[in-house]
């Protein structure tokens, strides 16, 4: 791995954070989205830069694609563009107690990393391509979850129906 | 079969036999009990008590001493007597399990004395009990020459008392019950005596407690006798944790429960060492909560609240023994320890003395007997203690005889001054003396089978208790003079001084016992009848199933003493043969025997034993005479039993309230125990701690975190939010420490 | 490289965590939540280097399951947009028993 993949990962990297973090102080609805989608694909640079093209893909197909769009319909729909009146943050006392919590979480997420990580690694058969390394499980070892995962969609399609109906 | 005893050994010779049926004692007697306490649970026509002798008379129970059973508080007699409607079939089937068994246990008793001498017990294992680790406990049974001898008494005597308890018992409600629960006392008795192991013998042990109690408090609906159970199980209970604990400290230090294990390790302790010192007295202090000993008596009294013919079975000549029984089953251990034999003669000798003296100044007819049977209980541990484990038996055997002859008249006499009162609807006591005299005229054969009884337990010659008691006091005498307990010595006194008392104690205790029971029969059968006019032609003998079983139990206490002749009574009167029960107890106790002796056989020279036997006999004698002289039962008058008790002064009185032991043990032990349980446990622990914090404050603790649980439960999303992530913090963190 | 990866998605999820706690938005908490989904989808992924393919086969079902939550969840701020005419948290208490 060259330095150029290497100076590219940390350049992605922050970028990610720093896109999560403009994300969660704009004020409007828009904005905050976009500054997510941004995350996203940056997100996408990592995993294609760790060998899961497939994910990558899919990564910015489903969630900036797809998923960010509906979110944008959403906002849209509703006619929340707009930084609203009504107080949407907490108040000083509520974002430092939250920063706190914040900086408690990440030390601690950090240390469990440090501690429990099982270095070993085993042996793994290099997959001949992208997408039989991940459809050959898929298809034969998670057939199952995969085949109930369809029926989550479906769930959550007749829900989304029914819920967002309008009624009489 | 054969080739299974081929691989284990040469073949016993009582396998093959009718020997092999062993299990089928204690099944019998079970299946009785099955078939009666099925039937009982079919309601009699109405309940309620109506047994003569179900007088509330334990008011030395109560240390108040407020009720006095002499006012006769028949509350429930006035009922007409129900008989149950299965009571025929009852009947039939509570005796004749008996008799089976009985027959069984003759059958091998005659295969025994067919199968020659036979040095080691024959033991059937049928299944693994309790199999932990190390510790394999069977289920087995073990025949030797005591157990057969055990067995044999407890099924013989139990045959005839069954029988006269269908006279008895006929018209009670819960005659069913009643037969149920005999037939599984004897059951469990037979299971302690066939016992191949402590354990299995404790089950024993524990059954026929648990049958003892069932039957003190057989009228359970007066509150004296369900006491009185209670009393008897509570006492019980202290002694089986000796019993327990010597268990344990077996298994500990010898690694073996069953009593060949036991005896084979046993040579491995120290004689006289203070391990086996200390496992013998742990025995012994269940023997005394058994056998009614010093300091574990007082429930025995009390227990005659239950059917008479339940203390002639359980109270008098079988369950008590127990205690003898198992000192005498447990001789190889007992033989290495001096301290614990002197124990255990001495608190015998205390026991025959004391309980002698008590016997003197008794007017319920049972608690005569019942403070004799304690007595002689104490000459049978005299006897199993100096090591003369045989003379014990032979007591046991003796005693069994005519303790429930005993027994079973006064049962008779009261049946019968129950049904007079009865017939003219008074409520007068039917087991008071006071009440009673000149029965003789009314109940001719009763008198003189009673008399004959008399003899026995006074130890006039010929008859069956002479022998025995001679032969306990006679050994007594020769252990004082040479053996190991001698030798030792029992808290800084020589053992031969400590033997020489208990000598005295057992012959004082003769005399005592030739007054009171001489005394009872003056009261019970001579003088004036003091019952009353309108009752008086309702006297009478009682029906013949009661007074059959009590001419056969005659014949045993006039001649039972032919178990076991001494050889000077041989020499001059040679009418049998010279201490057959010697002879058949010699393969299971000769050696222990033996070891106490220092290996002689411990025979007093000729002079010596005429002597003693002379002394024995003059005694008795003597308090016959002196009851006779003393004694004027015409003098009682009209006097009403309250009269007459207010009458005792000084002396008389310390007896006639048992030396006030009840009331000290109440002050002493009963009342701090319920102060404690009261005060302590229930307003401190009960109500305070466990009702208060635990219980309460479980709630108030409920109540505080529902309110605060509603006051959390706001329907703000983001105040779950925040809770959820405190939580995650805290099980991160969790896992960060850890 | 792992190592690197694994502290982006811790620091993402902090600020994924963070963003819920102090906003008061439902829709902005929302993509907070997706946030975090994608943080655990950098740790499946930088694993999935090490350990095999089973990494990337649950990013997919974490997708699979944000997309369903996404068209139910924003479904139900619709509707509830419909009865309060606002999507703040504060003014939303049908918790509340």
């Amino acid at each position: 791995m060259g330095y150029f993949y290497q100076i590219n990962f940390y350049i992605f990297g922050l970028l990610a954070i720093a896109s999560a973090l403009a994300f969660v102080t704009r004020k409007s609805p828009v904005a905050a989205a976009l500054w997510l989608v941004n995350t996203m694909f940056c997100l996408s640079a990592l995993y294609i830069m760790m060998d899961a093209q497939f994910i990558g893909a899919i990564q910015v197909l489903v969630y900036a694609g797809a998923i960010m769009v509906v979110f944008l319909f959403v906002v849209m729909l509703l006619n929340l563009g707009h930084p609203s009146d009504i107080a949407d943050m907490r108040g000083t006392w509520g974002k430092l107690i939250a920063a706190g919590i914040g900086v408690v979480l990440l030390a601690q997420i950090l240390v469990i990393q440090r501690q429990r990580l099982p270095r070993i690694v085993p042996d793994v058969e290099a997959p001949r391509n992208v997408i039989t390394g991940i459809a050959q499980p898929l298809f034969n070892e998670y057939l199952l979850a995969f085949e109930v995962t369809s029926v989550l969609l479906l769930a959550a399609i007749v829900g989304a129906v029914l819920l967002a109906k309008r009624r009489g | 079969m054969l080739l299974q005893h081929a691989a284990a050994g040469a073949a016993h010779p009582l396998s093959g036999s009718t020997a092999e049926l062993l299990w089928l004692l204690p099944v019998l007697p079970l299946l009785g009990f099955i078939v009666n306490g099925l039937l009982s649970l079919t309601p009699a026509y109405h309940a309620g008590p109506a047994d003569p002798s179900a007088s509330p008379g334990a008011d030395h129970f109560q240390a108040t001493g407020a009720s006095h059973h002499e006012e006769g508080e028949h509350a429930e007699a006035d009922h007409a007597p129900v008989r149950h409607r299965f009571a025929s079939i009852v009947s039939i089937v509570g005796p004749l399990v008996l008799v089976l068994s009985f027959a069984l246990a003759a059958s091998i008793f005659a295969t025994m004395l067919g199968a020659g001498e036979i040095h080691t017990p024959f033991i059937q294992r049928y299944f693994s009990w309790m199999p932990a680790g190390d510790l394999n406990i069977e289920w087995a049974y073990q025949l030797d020459q005591l157990s057969v001898v055990m067995v044999l008494i407890i099924t013989g005597v139990g045959t005839l008392i069954h029988i006269f308890s269908i006279g008895y018992m006929r018209e009670d409600p819960g005659y069913p019950r009643y037969f149920a629960y005999l037939n599984l006392f004897v059951s469990f008795m037979l299971v302690l005596v066939l016992g191949a192991s402590y354990p299995v013998m404790f089950i024993g042990w524990e059954g026929v407690g648990l049958c003892s109690y069932l039957l003190i408090g057989f009228w359970f609906s007066a509150k004296a006798n369900a006491d009185a159970g209670k009393k008897a199980f509570i006492v019980n209970r202290i002694g089986d944790f000796g019993f327990l604990v010597a268990i344990f400290l077996m298994y500990a230090n010898l690694g073996a429960l069953d009593f060949a294990g036991v005896a084979e390790r046993s040579v491995q302790l120290t004689a006289g060492g203070s391990l086996v010192t200390a496992i013998c007295l742990f025995l012994f202090l269940g023997c005394t909560g058994k056998s009614a000993q010093i300091p574990l008596y007082t429930w025995l009294p009390d227990a005659m609240a239950g059917p008479t013919p339940v203390s002639a079975l359980i109270h008098a000549a079988t369950m008590v023994t127990a205690g003898v029984y198992l000192v005498a089953r447990s001789s190889f251990l007992f033989s290495l320890a001096p301290v614990a034999g002197l124990t255990v003669a001495l608190i015998g000798g205390m026991t025959a003395l004391f309980a002698a003296t008590i016997g003197l100044k008794q007017w319920d007819i049972k608690k005569v007997l019942a403070y004799s049977t304690v007595s002689q209980l104490g000459y049978m541990f005299i006897a199993v203690g100096v090591g003369a484990y045989v003379a014990g038996i032979f007591h046991l055997a003796t005693h069994a005889f005519f303790k429930a002859l005993l027994f079973l008249g006064s049962g008779s006499v009261i049946y019968v001054m129950h049904q007079a009162y009865h017939h003219t609807h008074k409520h007068d006591d039917a087991q008071d003396m006071r009440n009673m005299g000149g029965l003789r005229r009314f109940m001719p054969v009763t008198f003189v089978l009673m008399w004959i009884a008399t003899l026995a337990i006074a130890g006039i010659p010929i008859f069956a208790g002479f022998f025995s008691k001679d032969e306990i006091l006679g050994a007594a005498f020769a252990r004082a003079h040479e053996s190991t307990l001698a030798d030792a010595s029992l808290l800084g006194v020589p053992g031969s001084a400590v033997l020489y008392a208990v000598y005295a104690m057992g012959l004082i205790a003769a005399l005592l016992t030739a007054i009171y029971m001489t005394r009872m029969m003056l009261y019970t059968f001579h003088g004036e009848n003091r019952t009353g006019e309108a009752e008086r032609s309702h006297l009478g003998e009682a029906p013949w199933v009661m007074t059959g079983p009590l001419v056969v139990l005659a014949i045993l206490s006039a001649f039972g003493g032919w178990l076991n002749l001494p050889a000077f009574f041989t020499d001059v009167l040679p009418v049998g043969k010279t201490a057959s029960l010697d002879h058949w107890l010699e393969p299971v106790v000769g050696e222990s025997a033996l070891r106490i002796t220092h290996g002689s056989s411990a025979h007093l020279s000729a002079s010596t034993e005429y002597l003693l036997v002379g002394v024995a006999v003059a005694v008795a004698v003597t308090g016959i005479l002196i009851a006779f002289a003393r004694l004027k039962p015409s003098l009682l008058g009209t006097r009403t039993p309250a009269q007459s008790r207010a009458s005792e002064t000084g002396i008389e009185r310390i007896l006639a309230n048992k030396y006030y032991v009840d009331e000290a043990y109440d002050a002493a032990i009963v009342n701090p125990t319920v102060q404690i349980s009261r005060k302590l446990l229930w307003r401190g622990v009960d109500v305070g701690l466990i009702d208060g914090l635990f219980v309460n404050g479980s709630a108030w603790l409920a109540r505080g975190l529902g309110l605060a649980g509603s006051w959390a439960q706001s329907g703000q999303v983001g105040t779950y939010a925040w809770a959820i992530v405190v939580g995650v913090l805290a099980v991160l963190g969790a896992f960060t420490v850890g | 490289m792992i190592n690197e990866a694994l502290f982006f998605s811790a620091v993402l999820f902090t600020i994924g965590v963070v963003g819920v706690l102090t906003r008061r938005n439902a829709i902005i908490i929302f993509m907070c939540v997706e946030l975090m989904l994608n943080a655990v989808n950098l740790t499946f992924v930088a694993f999935s280097k090490l350990y095999g393919a089973a990494g990337q086969i649950f990013v997919i079902f974490v997708m699979t399951v944000a997309a369903a939550e996404a068209a139910v969840g924003l479904a139900i701020i619709i509707s509830i947009f419909r009865h309060r005419e606002t999507v703040n948290l504060q003014n939303i208490n049908l918790l509340k028993g």
